[in-house]
C-alpha cells in the first residue's frame, strides 16, 4: 500500500486511542461513550478525505494505492491479500448486521433528557422569598438535612450518592443550576422524580417528592441556600437580580 | 431547426403522457380518500361545529406537514432568488460584466415557474387547514382578516411587479430603461419582503401569542402581529432565504457544471457556482447570530418552549443541525479551497498548509459544537461517566461553548474567502506589510477574545453571558470582516495578477459538494421547520387554544426526521422539475445548434467524463485561452 495511505491510518489509530486510553484518565474525567468516539472518528475521516481530494494530485496519490490494489495490479502478495478483503468484507457486513439486530439481555443504550420542560404552571414563578442572609442560612439548614446525604456539599458527593445511577446533580457544575431559573428547581424539588415527564425518565430519578415534607416558602428557601452555597447564580432576565 | 421539431414533438408527448398520468393517480386518490374523509368526520359533526377532519393512510397532520413544508421551501426559494438576482443585477449594471446580467436573467426566468408553484401550494395548503382544521381556521380568520386582506393585495402587486422584471429584461437593458428595471427589481424585493413577514406572524401568532381581547379588528390583528418572535423569525428568515437561493444557485451550477458538454458552458457554470456558493456563505455568515436571537427570544418569551427546544426531547434537533451546519460550512470551504486550488494553477503548495490549518480548525470546532450534554451511552458506559454527563467534555454541551465555536467557524470560512480573494495576487503598496500585520493581528486577537469570553462564560450569571459575552463575540466577529474586507479590497487595488484566475477547472466533485451544501440547507430547513412548530407541544396556539385532535402529540424523533428527509427528497424533485421545464427550450436549441459538434476530451462528468477533468493529466483545451482567465 503507498506511503500517502500510512498516515491517515496512523493518525486516525493515534486519535482513536487518545480518545480510548488518554481522555479517561485525565484529572476528573471518564471514559467515552462509543457514541462520542464514533462521532470524533468520523470528523477525522472527513477530514483526511477532504485534504487528500484538495487537488488531482493528492487524490491521485490517496485512491491510486486503493484502486490499484483492488484489480489486483502489481501481483504478488498483494493480489492475493485482495481476495482476503473480498472474504472479510461480507463477513464485516455480517457481523454489524448480527451485531445491531441479534438479541441482547444488553439494556438499550440511554437517551434520558436531563433538564425536560418543566409544566405551565411552574414557568415564569420568581422567588417569593427575600433573599436575606437568615433565609439563605436557614436554607441552606434545610439542605443539610434534606439534600446533603445525596448532594452532598453541593458537589453531587453526598454518602449516599454511591448508591444511585444516575448519580445526584452537581449544583458545583456550571453546567447545571446555573443554566436554569429557580422556578425549574422549584420544580424538580416539589414534585420529585415521580413528577418528570416521560423524556426525563421518572422511573430513573430516586429525588423524593419534596411538597410532602416542605412547604413551599421552605423549598424556595432551600433553592436560595443551594445556589448560594454552590456559587452559582440562576438564569434571570433582569441583571439586577 | 428542422431537426428540432421531432424532438419537441417528444417533449411535448412525453408531458403530455406525464400530466395524464398524474392526473389519473390524483383521481384515483380522490376516488379513495373522499368517502373515508366522510367518514372521518366526528359522528356528532351534526350537531356541533366540526373542528377537525381526517385523511385514512396518511393523516391530516402528515399531509399538512409535507404541503406546508414544501410550500415554505419553495417560498424561500422564491423569495430569496429575487434578493439573488437583484444584486448579480446590481453588480453587472455597475462593473458591466454581462456574465452577471445573464446569470440574474437565468434565474428570474425561473421564478416565474416558481412563483406559480409555489402560490399553488398554498392554496393547496389553505384548502386542507381549512378542511382539517375549521375551528383553529375560524379563530385565526377571526384575528387576523384585516392582515388576510393586506396578504392579498401584495401577491397583487407583487405579481405584477414580478411580470414586468421579467418581461421587460430586454426592453429594459440599458440607460434609463437598466434603472427603472432595477428599481422594478428593488419593489419586487420589498414586496416579497412583506409578503414573507404578514404569514410569519400567522405562524409566530401561533407560538407566542398576543391576544387582547378589546379594540378594533385592525388593533387585535396588529396586536398579534407584533408578538415577541415575529421579529426574530423575520430577520432568520430573510437571511435564510438569501442561503438557499444562493445554495440552490449553486447546486443548479454544479449539476450544469457536472453534464456540460461544451468548455464553454463549463466556463459559464464554473463561474455561476462560484456565485451560489459566495451568496449562500455571505448569508451563511449571520445566520447563527439570527438563530441565536430567535432562541433567545423563545426563551425569554417561555420558559417552557425554551427548554423543551434545547434541553427537552427537542434537543437532540440540536445535535443533528449542528451536523448538518458542520457539513454545510465544510462543504462551503472545500468549495473555496478547491477554487484556489483548481483555478489559480501552481497555487496548491503555497496555500496547503494554511488550509490545513483551517480545516483543523474548523473540524475541532465542530467536534465541540456536536458534542451533546447528554451522551448516548449504554448503562455500563453511563455508570463509568457517573450519569450521561461526561465530567470533563460535558462542558461543550451548552451554549457557552456551541457559541464560542460557530463564531470561530464563521472566522475561518471568512478567512477561506478571503484567502481565495486574495489567491494569484501579489501586494504593490507601500503600506502591503503594515496591512498584513494589522489583519493578522485583528484576526489572532479577535480569535483570542472570542475563546476567553467562551471560557468566561461558564463563570458568570447566565444573563451576563447571553446579554454581553455572546453579543460580543458575535461584535468582534463582525468587527473582524469590517476591518479586513476594506483593508483586503485597498490592497487588491493595487496588487499586480501573478496567476489567472482559471475557469471551467473545476474537478467534478466540485460539482457534487455545490448540490451537497444545497440538499444540506433544504435538511437544516426542515429540520429547524419541524423543531419550531413541535415547540408547541400539543397546543395549536400555545396556551391558548389546544389541540386536541388524536394527533396532539410529538411524533418520535426518527419518524419526524424521515419526514423531513421526505420533504427534501420531494423538495428536490420539485426544483429539478421547475429547472427542467424552464430549460427545456434552451437546452433544445443548444442540443440543435451543437448537433454532431462534440468536443473530444468532453463527455460530461456525470456520463464518465470525470477522469478528464481531474488530476495533473487534466487536458489543456480552449478554455486557457485569455478571454476566458480574468481575475476576480
Amino acid at each position: 500500500m503507498g506511503g500517502v495511505l500510512v498516515r491517515p491510518v496512523i493518525l486516525t489509530v493515534c486519535i482513536y486511542l487518545f480518545l480510548k486510553f488518554i481522555v479517561p484518565n485525565l484529572p476528573h474525567s471518564a471514559p467515552l461513550p462509543s457514541s462520542l468516539i464514533f462521532l470524533y472518528l468520523m470528523l477525522t475521516t472527513a477530514g483526511i478525505v477532504i485534504f487528500a481530494t484538495l487537488s488531482g494530485a493528492s487524490k491521485d496519490a490517496f485512491f491510486g494505492p486503493i484502486l490499484r490494489f483492488l484489480p489486483g495490479e502489481g501481483g504478488g502478495a498483494l493480489s492475493s491479500a485482495r481476495y482476503i478483503v473480498l472474504a472479510l468484507f461480507p463477513l464485516l457486513v455480517g457481523w454489524q448486521t448480527y451485531g445491531s439486530t441479534a438479541s441482547s439481555d444488553a439494556p438499550p443504550a440511554e437517551n434520558r433528557t436531563i433538564h425536560p420542560a418543566p409544566p405551565g404552571e411552574y414557568t415564569g414563578l420568581s422567588n417569593p422569598v427575600p433573599k436575606t442572609p437568615e433565609n439563605i442560612m436557614y436554607g441552606k439548614g434545610l439542605y443539610a438535612s434534606r439534600c446533603a446525604p445525596c448532594h452532598g456539599n453541593f458537589d453531587g458527593k453526598g454518602f449516599a450518592a454511591p448508591g444511585f445511577t444516575p448519580p445526584p446533580a452537581n449544583f458545583k457544575d456550571p453546567t447545571t443550576i446555573a443554566m436554569l431559573q429557580e422556578s425549574f428547581l422549584f420544580w424538580r424539588i416539589k414534585k420529585g422524580g415521580v413528577g418528570l415527564p416521560v423524556e426525563g425518565m421518572p422511573w430513573k430519578s430516586a429525588m423524593p417528592r419534596w411538597e410532602l415534607e416542605m412547604s413551599d416558602e421552605d423549598i424556595w428557601k432551600v433553592i436560595m441556600g443551594e445556589y448560594d452555597g454552590a456559587g452559582q447564580k440562576p438564569r434571570t432576565w433582569d441583571e439586577s437580580e | 431547426m428542422k431537426n428540432q421539431g421531432p424532438s419537441v414533438t417528444n417533449h411535448g408527448r412525453h408531458i403530455a403522457g406525464r400530466v395524464a398520468l398524474l392526473a389519473g393517480c390524483a383521481a384515483v386518490l380522490g376516488w379513495i380518500g373522499m368517502p373515508d374523509m366522510a367518514l372521518a368526520q366526528d359522528a356528532a359533526a351534526a350537531q356541533a361545529p366540526t373542528a377537525y377532519r381526517d385523511i385514512p393512510y396518511i393523516g391530516s397532520r402528515n399531509l399538512v406537514w409535507i404541503i406546508a413544508q414544501l410550500h415554505l421551501l419553495l417560498a424561500g426559494f422564491v423569495l430569496g432568488v429575487p434578493i439573488f438576482a437583484w444584486l448579480c443585477e446590481i453588480v453587472g449594471w455597475k462593473s458591466g460584466d454581462k456574465r452577471y446580467d445573464k446569470v440574474a436573467k437565468e434565474f428570474t426566468k425561473l421564478l416565474t415557474s416558481s412563483y406559480a408553484t409555489t402560490a399553488l401550494f398554498g392554496g393547496i395548503l389553505l384548502f386542507l387547514l381549512i378542511g382539517f382544521y375549521p375551528k383553529l381556521m375560524a379563530y385565526l380568520t377571526d384575528i387576523f382578516f384585516p392582515s388576510f386582506l393586506v396578504y392579498c393585495c401584495l401577491f397583487l402587486v407583487e405579481t405584477a411587479t414580478l411580470y414586468l422584471y421579467w418581461y421587460g429584461w430586454d426592453a429594459m437593458a440599458e440607460g434609463n430603461g437598466k434603472k427603472f428595471h432595477i428599481f422594478l427589481g428593488f419593489l419586487l424585493n420589498v414586496f416579497a419582503f412583506f409578503i414573507m413577514i404578514v404569514p410569519n406572524s400567522w405562524a409566530t401568532f401561533q407560538s407566542s401569542p398576543v391576544v387582547i381581547s378589546e379594540g378594533s379588528d385592525f388593533a387585535r390583528a396588529w396586536a398579534a402581529t407584533w408578538n415577541p418572535t415575529w421579529w426574530p423569525v423575520n430577520i432568520h428568515r430573510l437571511i435564510a432565504n438569501v442561503v438557499l437561493g444562493g445554495y440552490i444557485c449553486g447546486a443548479y451550477a454544479g449539476i450544469r457544471y457536472l453534464s456540460a458538454r461544451s468548455q464553454e458552458e463549463r466556463y459559464h457554470y464554473d463561474w455561476m457556482g462560484y456565485v451560489g456558493n459566495f451568496i449562500g456563505v455571505f448569508g451563511l455568515l449571520p445566520l447563527p447570530f439570527a438563530g441565536y436571537w430567535l432562541m433567545r427570544e423563545i426563551y425569554q418569551y417561555n420558559q417552557q418552549m425554551g427548554i423543551t427546544l434545547m434541553g427537552g426531547f427537542l434537543s437532540w434537533l440540536f445535535i443533528l443541525q449542528a451536523m448538518l451546519i458542520g457539513v454545510l460550512f465544510l462543504g462551503s470551504n472545500y468549495y473555496f479551497w478547491l477554487g484556489i486550488t483548481h483555478r489559480i494553477p501552481g497555487s496548491e503548495g503555497q496555500y496547503r498548509k494554511p488550509i490545513m490549518a483551517m480545516l483543523i480548525i474548523l473540524l475541532l470546532c465542530l467536534g465541540v459544537w456536536m458534542t451533546p450534554h447528554s451522551l448516548v451511552a449504554s448503562l455500563e458506559e453511563a455508570q463509568k461517566m457517573g450519569g450521561t454527563h461526561h465530567p470533563l467534555l460535558g462542558v461543550f454541551g451548552v451554549m457557552s461553548a456551541k457559541m464560542t465555536v460557530s463564531n470561530l467557524m464563521v472566522l475561518v470560512t471568512f478567512m477561506s474567502f478571503i484567502m481565495y480573494w486574495r489567491a494569484g495576487k501579489e501586494d504593490t503598496a507601500g503600506w502591503a506589510r503594515a496591512a498584513k500585520a494589522l489583519m493578522g493581528g485583528v484576526l489572532g486577537l479577535a480569535a483570542i477574545a472570542v475563546i476567553v469570553l467562551g471560557v468566561w462564560g461558564y463563570f458568570v450569571p447566565a444573563i451576563i453571558r447571553i446579554n454581553y459575552f455572546s453579543t460580543s463575540q458575535v461584535g468582534i466577529v463582525i468587527f473582524v470582516m469590517l476591518t479586513i474586507t476594506p483593508l483586503t479590497a485597498l490592497l487588491l487595488k493595487s496588487a499586480k495578477t501573478t496567476t489567472e484566475m482559471v475557469w471551467g477547472k473545476m474537478p467534478p466533485r466540485a460539482g457534487y459538494a455545490l448540490v451537497l451544501n444545497a440538499v444540506m440547507v433544504i435538511l437544516l430547513m426542515t429540520l429547524m421547520g419541524y423543531a419550531r412548530s413541535s415547540s408547541r407541544v400539543h397546543w395549536h396556539v400555545y396556551g391558548v387554544m389546544r389541540d386536541s385532535s388524536p394527533y396532539a402529540f410529538s411524533p418520535a424523533l426518527g419518524y419526524a426526521a424521515a419526514l423531513m428527509a421526505l420533504n427534501t427528497f420531494l423538495f428536490c424533485m420539485l426544483v429539478a422539475f421547475i429547472f427542467w421545464v424552464a430549460t427545456m427550450g434552451d437546452k433544445a436549441k443548444a442540443a440543435a445548434s451543437s448537433k454532431g459538434s462534440v468536443e473530444p476530451g468532453t463527455i460530461p462528468a456525470m456520463a464518465g467524463g470525470s477522469p478528464a477533468l481531474d488530476g495533473p493529466e487534466a487536458p489543456v483545451t480552449e478554455i486557457d485561452a485569455p478571454e476566458r482567465k480574468r481575475p476576480v
